[in-house]
């Protein structure tokens, strides 16, 4: 049993032949007998009361079984406190069939269970309901004077609200010799995985449920199932073993498990629900916002005064935060600063976190500013970021534990080729395109979440890792898998990792781009662990070789434990002299005490050529470069994947993607993939991904920072750049549609 | 799913006669279109008659006066790439590329095709006001999100849009549109086939029901010399046209002898302007002439409040396309502007 190491190594996903073989099972693919079939029925109205609502005739379709509504929904708690999950925002949960209110557009008020699938949804037709309209706002624009503080929570743990302002800044606004004040103003988007939401509970009798959920935490769906219904935490068991892409929308658990359950326990059946694409459209989203960013700076192009205020949306139930305003402190130092963040509670459904949020928004904002700053310094926009470079966080004093930003910079800007760029707007061209170069940077947090880890070892010498986690379709599998067997000296085919299961030992939701580092970490911890006891159990062994060997001499190898005189014991001969498989249990969490002196932070920069027909303005990315520093690169191929896909990202985030908000409907136009645009390949040029050398002994057991994020933060900014650099023009409203740049004035600030 | 009826048709008689007896009843081709109504509640077979195992001719025939002639059940996909369309009609086979993605080209059908309906957000929402949907009942869209809605043709009832490439296509090329129902057989023009709104917006073309397309043919001339199509959309594949042009020119010396402009993606049918096209003949092949010829097709063009901009996209396509049809070559995948 030869071992090499495997961190490190570009592997290939593990269950990447049962993904496109079609074997790996999603949530709504479990066939159990007996399975019922829920369609949601969705308000109409955006707010008011429903007035009545009669079932009857989608009841007497042959294989209807039941229609739910709120007059006849099982006892439900009243108390908001049951119905919080981990990741509720201050305020009060949405409850789903709670009452005859409604308070978004699309809001779910029935629940038709049929026979099979088709059913259901035509079923679902049939049901008549009359509602009374209410007044109601939706559109952030029109409503910016609304703006107030954020409610604080548990939530504002992870999002603290900005910082109090520095120096003064207003005054040296107004006396510094360059300066900038733009606004930039983004749309809804919805997070669109390609598997639709969906649930299938199996109702096991004696209060006991197995629920197979699209979810981005097992432990989160199983908590919030438990406290709603009163069941024991024990008997709620979430599995979610595949996951197709979720980007934030499974941090939350979302309507359809809540009215899967509450049909399975009321029917005493096997429910399966599944949400289609429009219905995908009628719960969490990135909010829109406005930001107000001004910025000067000396001649020199030292940054003197920045502020950055920014108003998004929330709903008119919950306080959805995201980190926005802070981050150009935490890059740029200046003594003057001045930061805000606000919301307008509108009647949609509450946002939630979607790749990279806040960051992807402010970044946009800060890196164009910096950019149009560059512009009228005259300096490179590449050389205004080293004029104002540093290795600490300005906005808290202390170090970063690692900060390989400056090469990023400079490996992308050599791949890319940014020398040869003349700074003159409209100065470049290929064939009848002008040509643009636009670059950005990008930074994101490195956090780490508790983790627990069991490690079992059994007699064939197979190790067994347990853990509560998912795997969105990140890695997370292959990443565990070769952490594991690399810190326990066997090769990957003698590790399972076994995850996606509420049962399994603790994990955090998999959001942040935290999994790596906090399962990671967990993992070596607990390695360790093992690596102590199956130590003191080889010196044990009697007949052993290893007898009376002392800990030092010994080290993992092959498959076994050996001795610096050549001596060797199998795993398998340990679990035997133990009589039974050799296991272990370790929570680990991030070390805080040696963490409070330093800041984390992963960073990127991204290079984007465009080219923008002369007369027509049709816009393509023709290539980009993005280089990331994020620490030990465990997997350079899932984790090249995850940039790469982060980039498509920002690509879509730029030029595409957008829920349309009929404001007089208060309503989204476009719930489907034909007409809420994200990139097809034809829209995709050359991508390449850089990983800088960055050695943090740090931040965490793994040296290691995630790559989920990371990747798009930079994108949007460094578009929208080369889009002025290749026209000459600005537009700060994503998406930036083609035809905004026929406009002389372009577009027209909301809060200036 | 309403419940419903299907039945297989071994000829095209007892189609017609299957669906002329249920007013509720439509033919099945490709299906790509019609069942994504169904989906989404706006439409409700109660007979579905499929029509793809009819024992009548599926490709393309030479016709005694030098045109040819298009089954109406022949894919999309194959008409695009068939050999003659390749050669003779290339401007018919670059158009078809344009639209939809491959998988829906390989199930769609050229019959299909012509009686898509629209792409309005508000028409496919059941529960918002649509006169096409359903008559009487307002249109959200006029002051609602009209980026992708008409510039021309259209009506206080109705500013959707037709959404086929394929169409702008044989428009310019002067297709006849063959068609067979239980009063027989007759022709008709393709500008005469489908309809501006009017205060009948639901009627999208002049189909009576039960009457089947059978097939459609294109005269000798097909622009094979210059030719050219220009899609602008909001990403580069899998979107519906804002403005789409096909240009088709014959030229003498550096004279031109005849042009054909048509239109997609700006009016409830494919826009042709026969004033433009006969202000083009025998004038150069400049820049000018179509600049001028673009603002003659553009004539009475008027915008709302998110599509005002494709006036202006509109005369730029236009000369751009008639430009790029001067030289063919100068046409890149996916329909986008020339480099």
């Amino acid at each position: 049993m030869e071992n090499n190491r495997t961190v490190g190594t570009p592997l290939s996903r593990l269950e990447g032949k049962l993904k496109v073989t079609g074997a790996a099972k999603y949530a709504g693919e479990y066939n159990v007998e007996n399975l019922l079939y829920g369609y949601v029925v969705n308000s109409t109205i955006t707010t008011g009361k429903i007035l009545t609502i009669d079932s009857s005739v989608a009841l007497a379709l042959e294989g209807v079984v039941e229609v739910i509504t709120h007059e006849n929904r099982p006892k439900l708690p009243w108390f908001d406190l049951f119905y919080a999950d981990m990741d509720a925002p201050p305020g009060t949960v949405f409850k789903p069939l709670y009452n005859d209110e409604i308070v978004y557009n699309g809001q779910p008020i029935a629940l038709v269970l049929a026979n099979d699938f088709e059913t259901a949804r035509y079923a679902s037709t049939l049901v008549k309901v009359s509602y009374k309209s209410e007044e109601f706002q939706t559109c952030l624009d029109d409503h910016i004077d609304k703006a107030r503080d954020a409610k604080k929570g548990m939530a504002t743990m992870l999002k603290p609200p900005p910082p109090s302002p520095t120096g003064d800044f207003e005054k040296d606004y107004a006396r510094a010799p360059v300066k900038v004040d733009s606004t930039y103003q983004h749309g809804t988007e919805h997070h669109n995985p390609i598997e639709l939401f969906a649930t299938t509970t199996i109702f096991e009798g004696d209060g006991k449920l197995t629920i197979y959920d699209k979810t981005q935490g097992t432990i989160n769906s199983q908590f919030y199932v438990a406290n709603i219904f009163g069941l024991h935490y024990k008997d709620v068991r979430v599995l979610a073993p595949y996951v197709g892409g979720a980007f934030g929308s499974g941090l939350r658990p979302q309507y359809q498990l809540f009215l899967c359950v509450m049909a399975a326990m009321h029917l005493k059946r096997n429910v399966r629900v599944t949400l289609d694409r429009a219905q995908m459209f009628t719960f969490g989203h990135r909010p829109p916002n406005v930001q107000r960013l001004r910025f000067a700076s000396e001649v020199n192009g030292r940054l003197t005064a920045i502020s950055h205020q920014a108003i998004s949306e929330t709903s008119r139930f919950e306080d959805y935060t995201e980190v926005v305003s802070t981050w150009s402190h935490k890059l740029y130092p200046a003594p003057n600063t001045l930061f805000e963040y606000k919301l307008v509670p509108l009647d949609v459904y509450t946002p939630v976190d979607m790749r990279a949020p806040g960051g992807s928004t402010a970044m946009h904002a800060i890196e164009c500013i910096m950019d149009e700053l560059s512009y009228k310094l005259d300096i490179d926009p590449v050389e205004l970021r080293l004029i104002n470079y540093t290795d600490t966080d300005p906005s808290t004093g202390k170090p970063y534990t690692s900060k390989e930003l400056r090469q990023c910079y400079l490996k992308a800007a050599e791949q890319f080729g940014w020398e040869k760029r003349n700074p003159k707007p409209g100065s470049m061209k290929r064939g009848n395109k002008l040509v643009g170069y636009g670059m950005a940077t990008g930074i994101w947090d490195a956090f780490q979440f508790p983790s627990r880890i069991e490690m079992v070892l059994d007699k064939s010498g197979r190790v067994t890792v347990n853990n509560a986690v998912t795997d969105i379709g990140t890695g997370t599998l292959t990443v565990m898998t070769q952490i594991a067997a690399d810190e326990l000296g066997i090769p990957i085919d003698m590790v399972t990792f076994s995850y996606g299961d509420s049962r399994k030992p603790f994990s955090m939701f998999q959001g942040g781009s935290a999994m790596t580092a906090s399962t990671g970490s967990a993992i070596i911890v607990a390695a360790k662990l093992l690596k102590k006891k199956l130590f003191k159990i080889a010196k044990s062994m009697k007949n052993s070789s290893l007898a009376g060997v002392s800990e030092e001499e010994l080290s993992l190898k092959n498959g076994g434990i050996a001795g610096i005189n050549g001596s060797w014991v199998s795993f398998a001969d340990l679990v035997i002299h133990n009589k039974k498989p050799i296991r272990i249990k370790k929570m680990t969490m991030p070390n805080m005490l040696k963490l409070k002196k330093y800041s984390l932070g992963t960073h990127s920069a991204a290079f984007v050529e465009v080219e923008v027909d002369q007369q027509l303005k049709t816009i393509t990315v023709s290539r980009a470069v993005s280089a990331v520093a994020a620490g030990k690169i465990i997997n350079p191929k899932t984790a090249r994947s995850q940039v790469l896909g982060s980039m498509v990202w920002g690509i879509s985030k730029a030029l595409y993607e957008e829920t349309i908000m009929d404001a007089k409907l208060g309503k989204y136009m476009n719930p489907n993939l034909g007409e809420y645009h994200i990139p097809v390949h034809a829209d995709i040029g050359e991508l390449e991904v850089i990983f800088a050398d960055e050695k943090d002994d740090m931040i965490n057991e793994l040296g290691s920072k995630g790559v989920g994020e990371i990747g798009l933060v930079a994108m949007p900014a460094a578009i929208a750049n080369a889009i002025f650099h290749a026209t000459g023009k600005r537009i700060n409203k994503l998406p930036i549609h083609f035809d905004e740049l026929f406009e002389s004035e372009g577009y027209t600030p909301l809060m200036a | 799913m309403n419940d419903f009826e299907f039945q297989q048709s071994a000829t095209t008689e007892e189609a017609i006669r299957s669906v002329s007896q249920n007013e509720n009843a439509f033919f099945l081709a490709g299906g790509t279109n019609l069942l994504d109504l169904w989906k989404y509640d706006i439409t409700h077979p109660a007979l579905l008659v499929d029509i793809n195992h009819i024992d009548a001719s599926d490709g393309i025939t030479e016709k005694q006066d030098g045109g040819i002639q298009i089954s109406a059940t022949l894919s999309n996909a194959r008409t695009a790439y068939h050999s003659i369309i390749e050669e003779r009609y290339p401007l018919l086979s670059k158009a078809i590329l344009a639209g939809a993605s491959a998988q829906i080209r390989n199930m769609a059908t050229n019959g299909g095709n012509l009686i898509q309906r629209t792409r309005c957000y508000y028409f496919y929402d059941p529960h918002l006001p649509c006169n096409k949907r359903e008559p009487g009942s307002g249109c959200s869209a006029i002051e609602g999100y009209n980026r992708i809605h008409a510039i021309l043709g259209a009506s206080d009832c109705c500013i959707a849009v037709f959404p086929s490439d394929m169409c702008v296509a044989l428009a310019a090329l002067d297709a006849v549109v063959n068609v067979q129902g239980p009063a027989g057989e007759r022709s008709i023009p393709f500008a005469d086939f489908h309809r501006l709104p009017g205060d009948t917006p639901d009627i999208d073309n002049n189909l009576s029901h039960g009457e089947l397309i059978t097939s459609i043919d294109l005269p000798p001339e097909g622009y094979a010399q210059h030719y050219s199509y220009l899609k602008l959309r909001d990403r580069h594949s899998y979107a519906f046209a804002l403005v789409s042009v096909a240009t088709g020119l014959a030229l003498d010396g550096n004279r031109i002898s005849s042009a054909r402009i048509a239109l997609g993606g700006v009016a409830h049918k494919p826009w042709r302007s026969v004033d433009a096209e006969d202000f083009l003949k025998g004038k150069p092949a400049t820049e000018e002439s179509f600049s001028t010829a673009a603002d003659i097709i553009l004539k009475g063009a008027k915008g709302y409040k998110y599509n005002n901009f494709k006036i202006e996209l509109a005369k730029k396509a236009i000369i751009r396309n008639c430009l790029m049809a001067l030289d063919p070559a100068s046409q890149v995948p996916g329909a986008g502007p020339s480099r």
